[in-house]
This record gives C-alpha cells, sequence and structure tokens, in this order.
C-alpha cells in the first residue's frame, strides 16, 4: 500500500503520542485512513496492524466496535441525525425524515437494535445519513451534523438549505 | 436556527463559564493570558505537591462527570513514591443523554481546561496527560490540539515547565462515537487502543492499575477546571461556595419542554428544580403543566411532578426531622437528588410536559441504552436489547399484560451484575419508569396474547403467515424443511 508522504508523515507524529504503547494508536491512525480514504478497507486494516506490530483481527475488533468506523463508503457528504430523548422531542426523527425526502435516500431498516450497517446512501452517492446518538447539544435540539460541522437547531428550511450548500465534489469528505 | 441564551441569568455564579459566551472572548491563548490567565499555574509550580493535593480534598470538590466521587480522595489513591509513572486522562467523552456543558468548555475555554490539567499535572507528578475527546467533537479535538501548541510555544508545557525541570507532555486522543469510554476503565481500555470494555474493580482502580497498568487519574473536564479555581481560591475558601458537602458551583444544562433551554452554571444546592424551570428556564411551554423530570443525564431516576418525596432534615434542635416535598421543592444538589432517590449525575436536566407519552420515552431512552451497550457482560449486553425490544411492542400497540412485569424483571437481573456501573444506567430509567409511571404502561400493554413479530425481528415466513410461531408450528415448519430436502 503506497501513501502520499504527507499523510505517512502525520501517521509517524501520530505515534509519537504513544510512547509507551504502539497499539494506543490504534483508534487515531483508522481516523486518519478513515478521512483520507472515506472508510476503512481490509488492506488498510492490514497495513495499519503491520504499522503497529498488531494481528489484523486487534484492528478489526476494535474497527466493529467503534460506531464511527466504516468499512465500506458512505456518500460525498454524510449526514448525522441525533436520534436520542432530548433532540427527539424536539423533532429528531421528523428532521431525519425530511432530510432523506430531500436527499433522496431511502432509508433501509436496520438491524433490531439498530446494529450492524446503520448508513443510507442516496442513490447519486452524493448523500448519506444515520441516526447517531446523543451529539451533547440537548439543549438546541434538534441537532445534526453534515460531515465534520455541526448545526444546531436545524428547523426544516436550514436543512434544506444546508443540503444545497453541500459540494457536488470533493477530494473526500468525512 | 435557534442560539441559547447568551447573557447569564442573574443568580448564576460562572467560574468555570466565565468566558463563555463573552463577546470580547476568543479562544486563543492571547485573549486567555490578557484575561489573567495560567497565574494560577505560575501559582501551583510555587506549591508543593502535597498541599495542592491537601488544597482539593479541603475544597470538598465532588466529580462532576456523574458519580459524584470526591476528587481529593481520588487523587490521595495514587501512591506518588511508586516505581511505576502515574497518568493523567481527561475525560471529555461527553455522551450522557442531556449533558451539553464540555462542549462549551472545549469550544470556547480550552486554555482553562489545560491550565487545570497543567496544575493537576504538577500535582500529581504526572508526565504524560492525555485529553479524551469524543470522536463526535472533531472540532473540539483541533481547538484542543491548537490550544496545546500555543501553551507549548509559552513553555506552560514540554520537556521544561517553566523553568521548573518538570517534564509535562498532553495529547488529544479522539474517541469513535461509543459511550462507554465515558466509564474511566472502558476509556483506558481505548486509550490502550482495544475495545472499551470496562475493567472489573478490584483489581483495577485506574490508581493503582490504570492506563497500561500504572497509577492512573481519570477527571471530567469540568473538575479538572474547578482545580484551577480551588487553587486561586485556597480549598477553605471554595469550600464555601454552595452546601455542606455539596461544594463548589456547577453547570446545570436543562433541555425538553421549557421555554428556553440552556446551560446556567449555579451554586451547588442554591436552587429548586422549581426555580431552574421557572425562574430561569421561562417556564413551561403555554398551557402545558409538568409532567416528569430527569435530573442528572438519562440514566438518573425519573422524577414524577406531584408525587411527594420525603427528606430528611436537621432541625434547629440538631434532631432530625422528616420533610415531605414535591418535584418542584427539590434542591440541585448531589445529597438532596440522592435522597429522594434519584441522582445529580451528570447535571443533565431533562424536562417533560404533560403532551408526553412516557413510554415512547423511556423506548427512546431504551434504544439508546441497547445501541451503547458494549457487549462484555450478559445480563447488560441481552437485557438492554429486551427492554428495547419490549418498549417498542408496546409503543408500536402490542404490548401484552404481562410486558410491565417482565421489563422490571429484565432491569432487575441487569443491576448489580454487571462489571461496570451500565449495569445500573440501563436498568433504572426501566425501573423508575415504571415505578412512577405504572398507569401508562398498564394502559398501553392491554393484549392477552403477542402480535406476530416485526419483519425485522424474524424470517419472511412467518410474517407472512401472520400468526405466532408457537412450538408445534415451528415443530411443524421444521418436519416440512426436513420433507423439502427430501
Amino acid at each position: 500500500m503506497d501513501l502520499p508522504s504527507d499523510f505517512a508523515a502525520k501517521i509517524n507524529d501520530t505515534i509519537s503520542h504513544y510512547p509507551v504503547s504502539k497499539r494506543s494508536a490504534t483508534l487515531p491512525l483508522l481516523h486518519l485512513f478513515q478521512e483520507e480514504m472515506g472508510y476503512i478497507s481490509d488492506e488498510s486494516m492490514n497495513w495499519i496492524a503491520k504499522k503497529l506490530e498488531l494481528e489484523p483481527i486487534n484492528v478489526l475488533e476494535v474497527v466493529t466496535f467503534y460506531p464511527m468506523f466504516r468499512r465500506k463508503p458512505a456518500g460525498l457528504n454524510h449526514i448525522r441525525v441525533c436520534r436520542t430523548l432530548s433532540c427527539a422531542m424536539g423533532g429528531g426523527y421528523e428532521l431525519m425524515e425530511h432530510f432523506c425526502k430531500r436527499a433522496g435516500i431511502t432509508r433501509h431498516g436496520h438491524g433490531a437494535g439498530g446494529h450492524g450497517d446503520p448508513i443510507s446512501v442516496s442513490e447519486d452517492g452524493k448523500f448519506s445519513i444515520e441516526f447517531v446518538e446523543c451529539l451533547a447539544s440537548c439543549g438546541t435540539a434538534p441537532v445534526c451534523m453534515i460531515n465534520d460541522e455541526f448545526h444546531e437547531g436545524v428547523t426544516h428550511q436550514d436543512a434544506t438549505e444546508l443540503l444545497e450548500n453541500c459540494p457536488d465534489k470533493e477530494e473526500y469528505a468525512v | 436556527m435557534v442560539s441559547l441564551i447568551k447573557k447569564p441569568h442573574p443568580k448564576e455564579r460562572r467560574m468555570i463559564f466565565k468566558n463563555v459566551d463573552r463577546p470580547d472572548w476568543s479562544n486563543d491563548i492571547d485573549t486567555y493570558l490578557k484575561d489573567g490567565g495560567y497565574a494560577e499555574l505560575r501559582k501551583a509550580i510555587t506549591m508543593q505537591p502535597v498541599d495542592i493535593v491537601n488544597e482539593v480534598k479541603a475544597s470538598g470538590l465532588r466529580g462532576r462527570g456523574g458519580a459524584g466521587f470526591p476528587c481529593g480522595v481520588k487523587w490521595g489513591f495514587i501512591k506518588q513514591d511508586g516505581p511505576k509513572p502515574i497518568y493523567l486522562i481527561c475525560n471529555a467523552d461527553e455522551s450522557e443523554p442531556g449533558t451539553f456543558k464540555d462542549r462549551y468548555i472545549l469550544h470556547q475555554d480550552p486554555h482553562q481546561l489545560l491550565e487545570g490539567i497543567l496544575i493537576s499535572c504538577w500535582a500529581l507528578n504526572v508526565h504524560l496527560a492525555y485529553v479524551y475527546i469524543r470522536g463526535e467533537f472533531p472540532e473540539a479535538a483541533k481547538i484542543m490540539e491548537r490550544a496545546i501548541e500555543e501553551a507549548r510555544a509559552k513553555k506552560f508545557l514540554g520537556e521544561n515547565m517553566l523553568g521548573t525541570g518538570h517534564k509535562i507532555e498532553v495529547y488529544v486522543h479522539r474517541g469513535a462515537g461509543a459511550y462507554i469510554c465515558g466509564e474511566e476503565t472502558g476509556l483506558i481500555e481505548s486509550l490502550e487502543g482495544k475495545r472499551a470494555y470496562p475493567r472489573i474493580k478490584p483489581p483495577y482502580f485506574p490508581a493503582v492499575l490504570g492506563l497500561y497498568q500504572c497509577p492512573t487519574i481519570v477527571n471530567n473536564v469540568e473538575t479538572l477546571c474547578h482545580v484551577k479555581h480551588i487553587v486561586k481560591m485556597g480549598g477553605a475558601e471554595y469550600a464555601k461556595i454552595g452546601r455542606p458537602n455539596n461544594t463548589g458551583t456547577r453547570i446545570v444544562c436543562v433541555s425538553g419542554d421549557v421555554v428556553k433551554p440552556g446551560y446556567f452554571e449555579i451554586e451547588v444546592g442554591s436552587i429548586t428544580f422549581g426555580e431552574l424551570i421557572k425562574d430561569f428556564c421561562g417556564g413551561l411551554k403555554k398551557g402545558r403543566k409538568l409532567k416528569a423530570v430527569i435530573p442528572g443525564g438519562s440514566s438518573a431516576k425519573v422524577l414524577r411532578a406531584g408525587e411527594k418525596y420525603t427528606l430528611k432534615e436537621k432541625a434547629a434542635d440538631g434532631s432530625m426531622v422528616e420533610k415531605q416535598i414535591g418535584l418542584e421543592d427539590i434542591r440541585l444538589d448531589f445529597d438532596t437528588l440522592a435522597a429522594v432517590g434519584s441522582m445529580a449525575g451528570s447535571g443533565g436536566v431533562i424536562v417533560m410536559d404533560d403532551s408526553r407519552d412516557m413510554v415512547w420515552a423511556l423506548n427512546n431512552i431504551n434504544e439508546f441504552y441497547a445501541h451503547e451497550s458494549c457487549g462484555q457482560c450478559t445480563p447488560c449486553r441481552e437485557g438492554s436489547l429486551w427492554m428495547k425490544k419490549i418498549t417498542d411492542r408496546i409503543v408500536a400497540g402490542g404490548g401484552v399484560e404481562q410486558d410491565p412485569s417482565v421489563l422490571k424483571s429484565v432491569a432487575d437481573n441487569i443491576a448489580g451484575k454487571t462489571i461496570c456501573a451500565f449495569g445500573e444506567a440501563c436498568s433504572w430509567p426501566t425501573q423508575s419508569f415504571l415505578a412512577k409511571f405504572p398507569e401508562e404502561f398498564a394502559a398501553k400493554a392491554t393484549k392477552s396474547i403477542p402480535p406476530p413479530m416485526p419483519p425485522e425481528y424474524t424470517s419472511e415466513a412467518i410474517t407472512e403467515n401472520d400468526t405466532i410461531a408457537t412450538m408445534t408450528g415451528a415443530r411443524g415448519a421444521g418436519v416440512m424443511a426436513v420433507e423439502a430436502m427430501k
């Protein structure tokens, strides 16, 4: 796996933050790969395992445990809508419906308990969406994140505008 | 888009949130220094580390993350002269539903937190500290990293902190969306690059066997910020704020059915829920009546409006007298909330008015805990999902008469039977909602036999038949399958 030199440098710098145990760099490295490539491939996991002197399963078990890591690409713009109590009381479920309608996403039913693959992607690949648990801004419900940007007190009109402002093309949006 | 109230309420006492929403404020180090920043760190390095620990003990500061454990006592567990290095971790994994205080400290006043961390590092002889920030705060992680670089340039940390010869490194570590990382031993596992499976205590008390099996202190963001103010004021002076055994200020976050939700920093115990809802949050929406309050994050037991709570209070002559109070008269402090059967928790207050369906609310909470159980202990992994499925069914109109008692029995069999406190966190909502609002559950769970399972729980064949798979039915299907194979 050939990595761009600045990306490789970032990886080495990150590992240096953990002088006691390289294994601690597993999560930060997974974040870096997901930011760079949009998702975490088996190849990436093998590369990380080798770099940190771990077995590949040690990386895979981390990827499957943490909800933010995904093993296949999301849409160009990834939307996270908060589902938890205060947001649900403030219209989080309605916001989700509105986003889906406007972004042309058919949400697939996720497995019992909401586990499994929570991300639904629009047909054109421009948008993807998932419900996430509490984003810690309950006083400004309902809230969402579009890529890395956080938005609070989102009305349906705000949501429509946010979608319109999303880029059509980009290197990759996390 | 709405925004929170920007001006502090007159009854607030802002210490930690002093700089939050200040119009003349930005989160860079120059602004912070101009405002007298890092003066307490300079003061701290003239003090003996043990004296700082004693000041924190004298302050009576209790952890602001949820458990309310005395910070000085926690620090006292650390053996400073042992052979192993000591680590400090700032828990910025804020994710208890209803809580939104650390977000504002991280985004708007990162240097206050960093100063608190550095003072704590000096006091506990720590050379390596991590700030564990939840994955959903990417911007906060960037801000904190920038703050650390700014402070390094000014020699507040690094090889030789302020010329003392003390080496301190602080790094940001990002989580990735798992609530359980807020549990301190789960957080430590996660920081070690593993699944965040909490460790069993004993023997894994972080102060003895923490990060990399070394003594470790894990403190909440708000708690570490208070350390700075304790150094400034002195422990005894700090202890005068608030009420005995409930000292200092704390940030209360209010969400749900109030006119003006938001965050308020109050002296602990200085106000009641009635004042909080009416004076601070502008009351309930027009024509609505208060129904319930979850006082300290979604895992805290729900309190019902209209119910009387019994408190024991010291009378003037020193004898203990029992007093009956309503929800509106409950004070927001650790001990009062524990006495009425709930907890102050993380300070996240969720208010519900009479338009809310309690079964629906519990179902929402149950879905959260079912999603967030780490899966290590069977009672919690299975039970949290069962509770969610049962409330799912009641909400969908298919609840059977036995459901409330089954729910209770599932919850009762999780609490106290797991490695970490998540077991309690996920069963307390179910136990308390059932205890406080039994009539709502009874009114909705009325079927005598369960309806067919929803499609996501079962195979297509069974839903198509629209009947319940009984044992005979199931066996029949098995026989048919065997026949078909022949």
